[in-house]
């Protein structure tokens, strides 16, 4: 529960991570991670580590897997050169099209692979949490794919700001819950998928879409993430020869970005550098950058960093992108922190919209406003590094986006 | 004795009558901060335990009615700080033993070292801790035994019988078991293999058997009697409270 970390315990952590050594068999990033979850939930996932342990790694788990990822969702995802902004940032920018996988993000892999696990444990429906509607547009995909009933929980807040996706979920099968409760927003839907699923842990799968969540979700949601980071990595050295210098990803509970990172932790000559959500400002609800302005503590099932008040009732956020606004992130996000692996900052709403106007003018793509942040974040890094080979994640694409741009940088264009 | 042997003798002691104890559950401050501590008086004085819920803003366990009391009481600023320092003040506190509830994470954000010797003081005699399994507890566990507290564990309809065994013998004060999968405050019809399971529980277990999660009326309880030495009552008490009637009458008509 210790999180202040002296320098030979720093020691410890970074050699760990250099061989891979987490989450370690309690489910820990060092000294984030763990299992906080109601008693009634403890069976579920002791059968859910056993699946992992005996599909994850699989042969014949992973052909099928990665059958789909290849057949289904249209792996591998370009990898972009984008010259204009390149020249415009003084910099070497290559963006790995995540907006290109099916259904328009990142989120497919996780849930597609997830929904097969929850068929080999012989699960009989599947639920999901969303907050952009991302995950829970994939997870829908996935279920009517492999022929699950699927049930999504959403925020009543989300479904007004992300409305081409709730009609999207329902086409695809599902049913979608609004939630009232809370914040009405993606905590609200975890908390709600959570209590779904102590109703019926032995029947019901719960697909959750970040990495966060107690231990094995943040493993499983790496894992089947990473396939990003991979094929970015092989792609990158194809086309250039050699390694980025900085691989950007955006960062709410982290599951894009882990996936991106994880394949280039070992490779100590690449930075990299995490964007959360920085929203109208640094004060308590104002944003939702956990790692940037949150302290230690457990929410939704593990210990990482949050955004809460000093009696530890969880804050509420503020970001423009949906995708972004939760008050917690991913256990592994809260190690490669605190050892100063990766570098998180925060990019302002207003930093994030003008990222994605000069992504769509200069290279002809609409990103997702999440994936906007990393844009951002990359171009004030190339700005003050100049000529560096950037590699960023542009985890998913911006057609859900149309009501709030519609609100914001097209309101006086319209 | 240590205080967390007070919960289990109290509750001892009202099944040696051949009656069930009552475990009232109240959100603190709920539904108004002003009239805690009579409002405890009024419960203490009918239940033989009473377990004080802290308010979180993410109740994951509990069903609709526990999520608006916690939001009511936060909205009302009530916190594990300003609960404990009422309790110290009191003049007058009810001769059940008080237990806390709460999330881990208020628990953590008060601090663990400080926490056992400031709820001792305030006259606390354990924790209940909804979502912090076994494995975790470690922590927690021990800094509330060196001050003589108990931290209830829970069961589960769909706890296996060994991991039962253990969490029954890693329980002090009682064992929390729980009627059924799912949140707290639905109704619960108590079918055959639920007295079978707390058949199971009261087996196996070295403390105290109290039944929780939809107990809500005198039917519930009089079925559930052979099977358990006490019973939780915390939804339904609350909305009592919530629609402003007497909660000591309610909690006798369980009994009755």
């Amino acid at each position: 529960m210790k999180h202040s970390l002296s320098k030979s315990e720093q020691q410890t952590l970074i050699a760990n991570v250099q061989q891979d050594a987490y989450p370690d068999e309690r489910g820990r990033f060092g000294p984030f991670g763990g299992r906080y979850i109601p008693e009634t939930l403890v069976p579920a996932l002791d059968r859910l580590q056993a699946g992992v342990d005996r599909y994850l790694r699989d042969p014949e788990f992973l052909r099928e897997f990665h059958d789909e990822l290849h057949n289904w969702v249209g792996r591998a995802t370009p990898l972009t050169f984008a010259r204009t902004l390149s020249e415009k940032w003084g910099a070497e920018i290559w963006l790995k099209r995540e907006d290109l996988a099916h259904t328009g993000a990142h989120k497919i892999n996780n849930s597609i692979g997830q929904v097969l696990l929850a068929k080999k444990l012989g699960a009989k429906r599947v639920i999901a949490e969303t907050g952009a509607g991302q995950h829970g547009v994939a997870s829908a995909a996935a279920c009517a794919r492999l022929g699950m009933p699927c049930t999504v929980y959403m925020g009543s807040i989300d479904m007004e700001r992300q409305a081409p996706n709730v009609g999207r979920m329902k086409l695809l099968g599902a049913t979608v819950v609004p939630v009232t409760s809370g914040d009405k927003t993606l905590r609200a839907a975890v908390d709600e998928a959570l209590r779904d699923w102590v109703s019926d842990p032995n029947g019901t799968y719960y697909c959750l879409g970040s990495a966060i969540g107690p231990h094995p979700y943040p493993y499983i949601v790496r894992e089947l993430q990473s396939v990003i980071g991979r094929e970015a990595r092989v792609q990158i050295l194809e086309r250039t020869g050699k390694l980025p210098d900085l691989v950007v990803a955006c960062v709410g509970g982290g599951s894009n970005a882990i996936g991106m990172f994880h394949p280039f932790v070992k490779d100590t000559s690449v930075q990299m550098l995490g964007l959360e959500a920085g929203g109208s400002g640094s004060g308590l609800g104002q944003n939702a950058a956990s790692i940037a302005y949150g302290t230690p503590g457990v929410l939704q099932g593990c210990f990482s960093l949050l955004l809460q008040d000093e009696n530890g009732q969880i804050q509420e956020t503020h970001s423009v992108s949906a995708g972004l606004d939760y008050p917690g992130v991913g256990p592994e996000h809260a190690l490669l922190a605190s050892i100063e692996r990766v570098k998180y900052e925060a990019v302002s709403d207003d930093d994030a919209l003008a990222a994605l106007a000069e992504c769509c003018a200069a290279e002809g793509i609409l990103p997702a406003i999440e994936s906007a942040h990393a844009l951002a974040g990359a171009k004030r890094y190339a700005l003050a590094n100049p000529g560096k080979r950037i590699l960023i994640a542009l985890s998913g694409r911006g057609d859900k986006d149309m009501p709030t741009l519609q609100r914001t940088l097209l309101k006086d264009v319209l | 004795m240590p205080a967390r042997d007070s919960v289990s003798t109290a509750i001892r002691n009202r099944r040696a009558t051949g009656q069930p104890a009552l475990i009232a559950y109240i959100t603190a401050g709920f539904p108004k901060r002003e009239a805690f501590i009579q409002q405890l008086n009024a419960v203490g004085a009918v239940a033989d335990v009473v377990e004080i819920g802290v308010p979180f803003t993410d109740p994951m366990a509990d069903g609709t009615t526990i999520q608006r009391s916690s939001r009511v009481a936060l909205e009302q600023g009530v916190s594990l700080r300003w609960i404990l320092e009422e309790l110290t003040r009191a003049e007058v506190k009810p001769p059940s033993p008080l237990l806390l509830m709460s999330y881990l994470n208020p628990l953590l954000a008060y601090g663990i070292e400080k926490l056992p010797e400031d709820a001792a003081r305030a006259g606390i005699a354990g924790f209940i801790v909804p979502d912090l399994p076994f494995e975790e507890s470690h922590e927690l566990r021990t800094a509330l035994e060196a001050r003589g507290l108990a931290l209830v564990q829970f069961v589960t309809p769909v706890t296996p019988s060994e991991r039962m065994q253990m969490l029954c013998e890693g329980s002090s004060g009682f064992i929390y078991a729980v009627t059924m999968t799912g949140t707290t405050g639905k109704n619960v019809a108590v079918p055959e293999e639920v007295l079978e399971y707390f058949g199971r529980v009261k087996q196996v277990s070295p403390v105290p058997v109290c039944a929780g999660f939809g107990i809500r009326s005198r039917e519930q309880v009089q079925r559930l009697t052979p099977f358990i030495d006490g019973a939780i009552v915390g939804s339904a008490l609350v909305e009592v409270l919530e629609r402003g009637e007497d909660p000591a009458k309610f909690l006798r008509s369980l009994r009755e």
